[in-house]
């Protein structure tokens, strides 16, 4: 995988940056929006709340696709804490601003960006590479090859 | 970039002090992230600032592992340690780990009893309001129309929001504890009139005037607006702060409602109009008999078994109506041997309910009245509890998933009965 960031992206979508920075990784993809306490266990970043579609799956050393967040004021404390759990994501990249989701981009200290000109939850799948350049505020995509 | 004024600017810089320069640069980040534009002053902060449970001090070990180390490194984000003075701001820390007396039969160590204690000391050492409750407007936090505040949990902020006025975003661990040290928060949001007008249109055609009805209504809501701002019409009716605090507590669980307008009743919504901030806009939602009856039995999807071995009440905390009203319906009964009834509330209701002779009916009944916390934010549920009873919509949400048990909803008289007779016959009239 190392080199496919040397070919020509797939796609580039461009965004605004919420956290600067670059980062990139196998994209984990989700249209449900992400509750973080109660909703993520923070010792291993997976997604433990019934009904969501990622249910069961961790984020850990993951760009995390999703359309934003809710729940509770948690949130930022809970995805806070999975970076002393080694369970992170690797950048975050989300639709709909809110104070959750920015004030955990920022403890988080990943790459962030939300804003985009096309859905990144529509167009990128779990699996397909991404590289998240928050500062120059692309995200360039590599579709995973069947 | 956010624009600072002269003074956050000398604060970033150091004039007040190394930690308030921690919580300048955070809030800067934070401010940046949202792209809000300015700072607002606020003088009026809730969250749980510096508790951590042991593993988390251990994390910080080579920074000292204390309330500081925390303090520095987590809720201020920094890189390096720093000396943490008494805060600036008035300054409350809300809900979490566990009574303060009854922690034994919630299950808790001894060592994580210590941790809580000495926590705590800190807390009230840095100048920060041991409040312990979710409820900070029920004991002795109550802000008033326009004052911006910066708020954790969720069901106080929708109140906050909605029914007092105030103004505030569901602020995090890290924006509140900057926000004590700094006096600022980002000027995004709630904080802004634009913001505030209602989204969508929810029209009551059924009769919703007890707590029951409205704690229905409100998860109805949440459901329906998502985090949008509803604005309910219709036959709502009997307000009062408890029917409130179960509306809100409802929908911000089912949908993470953090405003809502109820013409008429709240007070940024004297007429429709004034709610929108011009005409009628988004979605039309209907609460009729069958969208009643399908929200009852939602809440109830979770309960299977009519033996009930838990009763827990409390969810927001019981202001000192609710507990006067459940010493009412409990006084000359007992509670079933083969179940628990737990009753949460703050430190300060509980005062004034032991002063108003209700603990002690309490005592009698063998239910037991505890403080700090509830059974989903400790985990905390008596040994064996396999069913479950609740007259919150919103501890029906969390706590069946959280800790895998079953739940039944209902009214907090149902909620007794079954307490006493240790069936649930609760049922929709």
């Amino acid at each position: 995988m190392a080199t496919i960031t040397e070919t020509k992206p797939d796609l580039v979508l461009r965004g605004r940056k919420v956290v600067g920075g670059v980062a990139e990784g196998e994209a984990l993809v989700t249209r449900d929006t992400i509750s973080g306490w109660g909703g993520v266990d923070p010792m291993s970043g997976t997604i433990i709340e019934s009904h969501h579609e990622l249910r069961g799956q961790s984020f850990a050393g993951k760009v995390l696709i999703f359309p934003g967040a809710k729940g509770s004021s948690g949130w930022s404390a809970t995805f806070h804490t999975t970076k002393l759990t080694d369970s992170a994501p690797l950048a975050l990249v989300f639709n709909v601003m809110t104070t959750k989701a920015a004030l955990g981009a920022v403890v988080l200290r990943v790459p962030s960006m939300n804003e985009f000109d096309r859905d990144p939850t529509e167009c990128i799948e779990t699996g397909d590479w991404v590289r998240v350049d928050a500062d120059a505020g692309t995200l360039s995509v590599w579709k995973k090859r069947a | 970039m956010v624009a600072l004024t002269e003074e956050e600017r000398r604060m970033l810089d150091g004039e007040k002090g190394p930690a308030v320069t921690k919580a300048m640069e955070l809030l800067v980040r934070y401010a940046d992230a949202l792209g809000a534009e300015d700072f607002v002053y606020t003088n009026n902060i809730a969250g749980v600032p510096g508790s951590s449970p042991q593993w988390v001090k251990d994390y910080y070990r080579e920074d000292g592992g204390d309330y500081r180390a925390v303090f520095s490194r987590f809720d201020l984000d920094s890189d390096e340690v720093v000396d943490v003075p008494r805060m600036n701001a008035f300054s409350c820390h809300l809900q979490g780990g566990m009574d303060p007396d009854l922690w034994r039969d919630q299950g808790m160590s001894e060592d994580a009893f210590a941790n809580f204690r000495s926590d705590e000391e800190q807390v009230a050492a840095h100048g920060i309001q041991v409040l312990k409750t979710c409820t900070p407007y029920l004991a002795g936090n109550v802000p008033v129309m326009g004052e911006h505040c910066a708020w954790m949990e969720s069901s106080a902020v929708v109140f906050c929001n909605s029914v007092i006025g105030g103004r505030t975003n569901c602020e995090g661990r890290e924006s509140t504890s900057a926000a004590m040290l700094a006096n600022r928060i980002p000027n995004w949001g709630f904080h802004r009139d634009d913001f505030r007008k209602g989204q969508h249109s929810v029209q009551v055609e059924v009769p919703v005037h007890d707590i029951f009805e409205w704690g229905m209504l409100g998860y109805f809501v949440g459901g329906a607006v998502e985090d949008a701002i509803p604005v309910i019409e219709g036959s709502v009716g009997s307000p009062s702060l408890i029917r409130h605090k179960h509306f809100g507590a409802a929908a911000a669980s089912s949908g993470g409602v953090e405003m809502y307008h109820m013409v008429g009743i709240t007070p940024e919504a004297p007429d429709a109009e004034t709610a929108f901030g011009g005409a009628r806009r988004g979605e039309r939602f209907v609460y009729d008999a069958a969208a009643r009856r399908q929200v009852y039995e939602k809440l109830n999807s979770m309960g299977k078994d009519t033996a009930v071995d838990y009763v827990m009440l409390g969810c927001p905390h019981y202001s000192a109506e609710q507990i006067a009203y459940a010493a009412s319906l409990l006084e000359g009964r007992k509670v079933h041997e083969d179940c628990e009834l737990w009753i949460f509330t703050s430190r300060a209701v509980k005062a004034t309910a032991q002063a108003s002779g209700h603990t002690e009916i309490l005592c009698r009944a063998g239910a037991k009245l505890m403080t700090d916390t509830c059974s989903a934010i400790s985990r905390a549920v008596p040994e064996g509890t396999r069913v479950a009873a609740f007259d919150s919509a919103k501890q029906t949400h969390y706590l069946p998933a959280m800790v895998g048990i079953q739940g039944w909803y209902g009214t907090t008289a149902e909620c007794i009965d079954a307490a006493c007779t240790g069936r649930w016959e609760g049922r929709l009239s």
